[in-house]
């Protein structure tokens, strides 16, 4: 199951889409995000699944792993469903089903199928953001958008960094809580039955460990940056300066119109 | 001065819990190291090795005497930057030293602090990544790499800072066999080609053959120091510091005592040893 957390991962690659402006790629996906609450309709929807489509054929990231992603969330994804499924009223008063007070109505189902779209597609789009683009350029792309910030006396450098150390040990942690994991299974914890009370305290004697060696390494990596000269945001240069290029006014362009569009459908109801 | 670090009566404490006494683990140091030496230090757990390698990159401050590195007094807070840029460090653990998430962006990380140019940066970490063979996997995340090539990725890190000494703590503590091999070779290179300064903390005894001068530390003290020929005959010494010796003196040495032989007990290499047992058998 943890293998699954592919939040905040990055596949290498050299498509048109990993060599994009980390600045451009992340003002773009929230403005898809926008326009994903602003479509309206079936064509809408449609035009943003194709365009969605295409972006994730050309930077080669396999299917499988996209459709990984959407897993952690999954729960609350049905959810959402089943509320706007049995809560939804009916304009004409018409319903499909009704039993007590729940009843699904012909909008419940639509409301609910668009919702249930509209998250994959947010999940999807958010985390091709990150399977393309290294969180080095991820934070780095987000320290220059808010560098303005900087003049509020905002801790936008240090929070860049917390967040490229977070993505970074991810994978690390994941790797060790299997192991704690396995480590108490082989002393006969038993994780697997139980009400939710019980399997929540089994999940103690995985965090205290977990926790415990997190704050060591915390500490040990601490000490190695202040080895490596860190000193927090003074006199700070990088290897890899960021260049708006035709690529990204390219993908501006093809973004705006395709946005625009629609937008514009979403106006009109479809 | 070809000193490049020199301590004086160095001493180091950890400072006391509640309710305890604090314990001296450095009891006064006395050490010069020259400038592209290659020194191993050897010691049993607890014998205050790694303690005396945080000593000389100001990671820890000494609690008596003092310790210079290129002339500066680590105790001076205002040489801190520039003595750990004389002075750099590989840790243990290579997953709890690689800041970033791309190989070759863990090389610049140092060089990025430093406010070196963009252009530069990539030169440096370029020629520190191909130093280490490593230039092949430079847009890899490092929790993909075996420990022995995460542990070479933090020695570029430490390559490209160009500084004049390298402190390696246990590098390879954590590795397998053939991972220990991978950053022998570098660190020997680290020596021969750039001229560093090496320091190698280490308890595994063929490490420390592979150094022109050995350093045992045993409770807080420098219990020997000299050759590896010179140290590793010292059989019973050693052991009494609790310190095996190389096999292929283990094997002479036995033999001298058990067969009332006198081999020459001076092996540091397999070869060597052979050559030895080859003569007797004759």
């Amino acid at each position: 199951m943890l293998k699954d957390i592919t939040i905040g991962q990055f596949f290498p690659g050299d498509s048109a889409v990993h060599r994009l402006d980390p600045r451009v790629k992340i003002v773009l996906t929230i403005v898809f995000i926008i326009a994903l609450f602003l479509a309206g309709g079936p064509v809408s929807y449609a035009a943003v699944i194709a365009f969605l489509a295409v972006v994730i054929g050309i930077s080669g990231i396999s299917l499988r792993l996209v459709v990984r992603g959407l897993r952690p969330v999954l729960f609350i994804i049905a959810f959402t469903a089943v509320l706007n499924l049995f809560y939804t009223p009916s304009a004409t008063g018409e319903y499909l089903w009704q039993w007590g007070f729940l009843h699904i109505s012909w909008e419940g189902v639509k409301v609910a199928f668009f919702m249930v779209l509209r998250l994959m597609l947010l999940i999807i789009a958010t985390s091709m953001l990150t399977y393309t683009t290294s969180p080095i350029q991820l934070t780095d792309g987000l320290e220059r958008l808010l560098s303005p910030l900087k003049k509020l006396h905002a801790p936008v450098h240090e929070l860049s960094m917390m967040m490229s150390i977070a993505l970074r040990f991810i994978p690390t942690l994941i790797e060790e809580t299997e192991k704690i994991i396995s480590a108490q299974k082989a002393r006969g914890a038993d994780f697997d039955s139980g009400n939710l009370i019980q399997r929540a305290k089994a999940m103690i004697p995985i965090l205290v460990p977990l926790f415990i060696s997190a704050f060591r390494r915390a500490d040990e990596l601490a000490t190695a940056m202040e080895c490596r000269l860190y000193r927090g945001d003074v006199g700070r240069t990088r290897m890899k300066q960021l260049h708006i290029e035709r690529v990204d006014i390219c993908a501006c362009v093809i973004f705006a119109v395709v946005i625009g569009a629609v937008i514009a459908l979403g106006r009109y109801g479809l | 001065m070809s000193e490049i670090i020199k301590t004086e009566n160095l001493q180091y404490a950890y400072p006391a819990e509640e309710g305890q006494l604090s314990v001296p683990v450095l009891k006064g140091v006395d050490l010069s190291i020259k400038r592209g030496e290659f020194v191993a230090v050897l010691g049993h757990n607890g014998s205050g090795k790694s303690t005396l390698a945080g000593c000389f990159n100001a990671i820890r401050l000494p609690t008596g005497g003092v310790c210079y590195v290129d002339m500066m007094d680590t105790r001076d807070e205002s040489n801190t930057y520039e003595v750990r840029k004389t002075v750099s460090m590989v840790f243990q653990n290579p997953d709890n030293q690689l800041v970033a998430t791309v190989v070759e962006e863990d090389v610049a990380f140092a060089l990025e602090n430093m406010g070196v140019p963009p252009a530069e940066i990539r030169k440096r970490v370029d020629e520190a990544l191909r130093a280490v063979g490593m230039y092949e996997y430079r847009k890899q995340a490092p929790h993909r790499l075996s420990g022995g090539q995460k542990q070479r990725v933090a020695i570029a890190g430490v390559i490209a800072m160009m500084p004049r000494c390298v402190v390696l703590d246990e590098p390879t503590a954590m590795l397998d066999p053939q991972g220990r091999r991978e950053v022998m070779a570098v660190v020997r290179e680290l020596n021969r080609q750039y001229g560093i300064t090496v320091i190698l903390i280490t308890h595994h005894m063929d490490e420390a053959v592979q150094a022109q001068r050995v350093v045992v530390m045993h409770q807080g003290n420098v219990l020997m120091d000299g050759t590896p020929r010179e140290i590793f005959t010292q059989v019973d010494t050693l052991r009494a510091a609790s310190l095996t010796v190389p096999q292929t003196i283990e094997v002479l040495h036995s033999l001298n005592r058990q067969d009332g032989e006198a081999l020459p007990i001076d092996a540091l290499s397999i070869g060597e040893c052979a050559d030895i047992l080859e003569q007797y058998l004759a």
